[in-house]
């Protein structure tokens, strides 16, 4: 698994020097609603009622402990 | 200028109120720092949760704290209450006649009437939740982030620790990270921890041999990769690994499974009280999960789309497909967003709507597994949302979401099963509120 991640994240790397923006060019992405979490407190609030709910956690972030949730 | 000052006075009195949450060495430290001149910026939020058929009720206000200390340093304070009142399903089976239970505490008894989801009503609790989170840069090229967190309910306890290490290449288009996280949790279940397959007791047995005293715990240890890489000035990905492993107790210490006849009827354990034969369920001590999450973000003309999908599967033979879409459009000085979620998961190996007599295991059967916690089982579940927002000085939104949860009824059941509903779909509304102060 570990050696499947390195390789993965290797060819990654590689393949994705060809894409980006210059440093002028992030007027778009800065903007908050492009933030890869825009609300991070509306997040913590779904991953509490999923996490409660449905047999799987985390995933975008740790999965983490958390609660004794019915 | 106005609303400046408004907003430093919102800022200095939760400031002071996290403070108190803190303790009195914290507060000081808090205030020095605003009082100093540097700002923490506040966000409020606020959720109401309602299931339906009276099951859970939740309200949970949360307040967020953020100082910017320097370009690239933050520190972030989150509180959040969670209060609950309702029932849960208990994961006995319904039946045609009348049904009598026992609470956990084995304080009082309850009766189901025929045709009725047998719902645990005797929980009531308050969560109290502190996340910190502090980011700052490390050397020329490494973002390090170190998080905390303390969650504490009434019969649970969760402590954990997270760092995660980034570093960005290509001009900061590609970001890689690497993270660990450690949680441990001590749950003291109410009237004692249930041993496996050990049955409820009518309300003044002796419940020495099915219970037992002292606290359970479980340690969970996550491991999350992640790959952040720009696309082009409108589009931007994300992609994640994760391992997670927990060791410890995973039981739910309140989840029954019941034993029916050869006709499907609950076996009656106790005739004088007319009590159900149920059993308490166990789990697994070890529990490995595997996930894999990916997010797309696109600016459309202005409008942003995000999708993500996430797969997970574990050693509990568990396997859930995610998948989110939103859809957020500019409309005249706020935004709309649409949001629709769709989740899928096989149920655990293990997961068993309910016992034939004569095949439970006996009691203490440690090595056995069972639970009819429906939340094991097969399911779909569906949330769709809209939001609202303003930007400007201090924006808010509002979302309202509706959540249906259809499992997966199980099939081949005995007798007067056939005719019953073991796993009723269940809706929630879901309203939420976020304020920046």
């Amino acid at each position: 698994m570990r050696a499947f991640v390195l390789i993965s994240f290797a060819l990654c790397v590689g393949s994705c020097s060809n894409l980006g923006v210059k440093p002028w060019e992030r007027g778009t992405l800065a903007r908050e609603d492009m933030a890869l979490d825009s609300s991070p407190m509306q997040t913590a609030f779904d991953d509490h009622i999923y996490f409660s709910k449905e047999a799987s956690s985390g995933g975008r972030g740790f999965a983490g402990g958390g609660c004794g949730c019915n | 200028m106005k609303k400046t000052s408004k907003k430093r006075d919102i800022s200095l009195a939760l400031t002071a109120a996290a403070g108190a949450l803190l303790g009195n060495t914290a507060q000081a430290g808090l205030l020095d720092y605003d009082l100093g001149g540097d700002d923490w910026d506040a966000e409020a939020a606020f959720m109401l949760y309602s299931e339906s058929d009276s099951r859970v009720s939740a309200i949970a206000p949360a307040v967020q704290l953020t100082r910017t200390i320097d370009t690239d340093e933050t520190l972030t304070l989150r509180f959040t209450l969670d209060s609950l009142t309702g029932a849960s399903p208990s994961g006995a089976v319904q039946s045609n006649n009348a049904q009598t239970f026992t609470g956990p505490s084995g304080g009082g008894s309850y009766t189901v009437a025929a045709g009725q989801t047998p719902l645990d009503d005797s929980f009531k609790d308050t969560r109290v939740a502190v996340n910190a989170g502090w980011t700052r840069p490390w050397g020329e090229q490494y973002t390090l982030t170190l998080g905390g967190n303390v969650s504490k309910e009434y019969d649970y306890l969760s402590l954990g620790g997270s760092a995660r290490i980034a570093r960005d290449f290509n001009q900061k288009n590609t970001t890689l990270s690497a993270g660990i996280s450690l949680a441990n949790d001590t749950i003291s279940p109410v009237g004692g921890t249930p041993v496996a397959f050990g049955p409820i007791k009518t309300v003044d047995a002796d419940t020495s041999e099915t219970k037992t005293s002292g606290d359970e715990s479980k340690i969970v240890t996550d491991v999350l990769f992640g790959l952040t890489q720009v696309i082009d000035r409108n589009s931007v990905f994300q992609l994640s690994l994760g391992l997670s492993q927990t060791d410890g107790y995973q039981n739910d210490p309140y989840k029954l499974v019941s034993v029916v006849d050869a006709n499907g009827d609950p076996v009656i354990s106790d005739a004088a009280s007319n009590l159900s034969m149920a059993l308490f369920e166990n789990r697994p001590d070890s529990r490995t999960r595997q996930s894999i999450y990916a997010q797309y973000k696109r600016n459309i003309n202005g409008s942003v789309l995000d999708t993500s999908y996430r797969y997970m599967q574990d050693d509990w033979e568990i396997k859930s497909h995610t998948l989110d879409f939103s859809y957020r459009m500019p409309f005249g000085g706020g935004w709309w967003q649409p949001r629709v979620r769709f989740y899928a998961q096989d149920a655990a190996e293990f997961y068993t709507p309910y016992f034939q007599e004569g095949s439970q295991p006996t009691v203490g059967s440690n090595d056995s597994y069972a639970s009819a916690d429906y939340r094991l089982g097969s399911m779909e579940t569906t949330t769709v949302g809209l939001s609202y927002g303003r930007d400007g000085d201090r924006p808010w939104h509002v979302t309202l979401e509706y959540y249906l949860q259809s499992p997966e009824e199980p099939d081949n059941k005995i007798g007067a099963l056939e005719n019953l509903t073991l796993t009723p779909e269940m809706s929630a509304t879901i309203l939420r509120l976020n304020i920046d102060l």
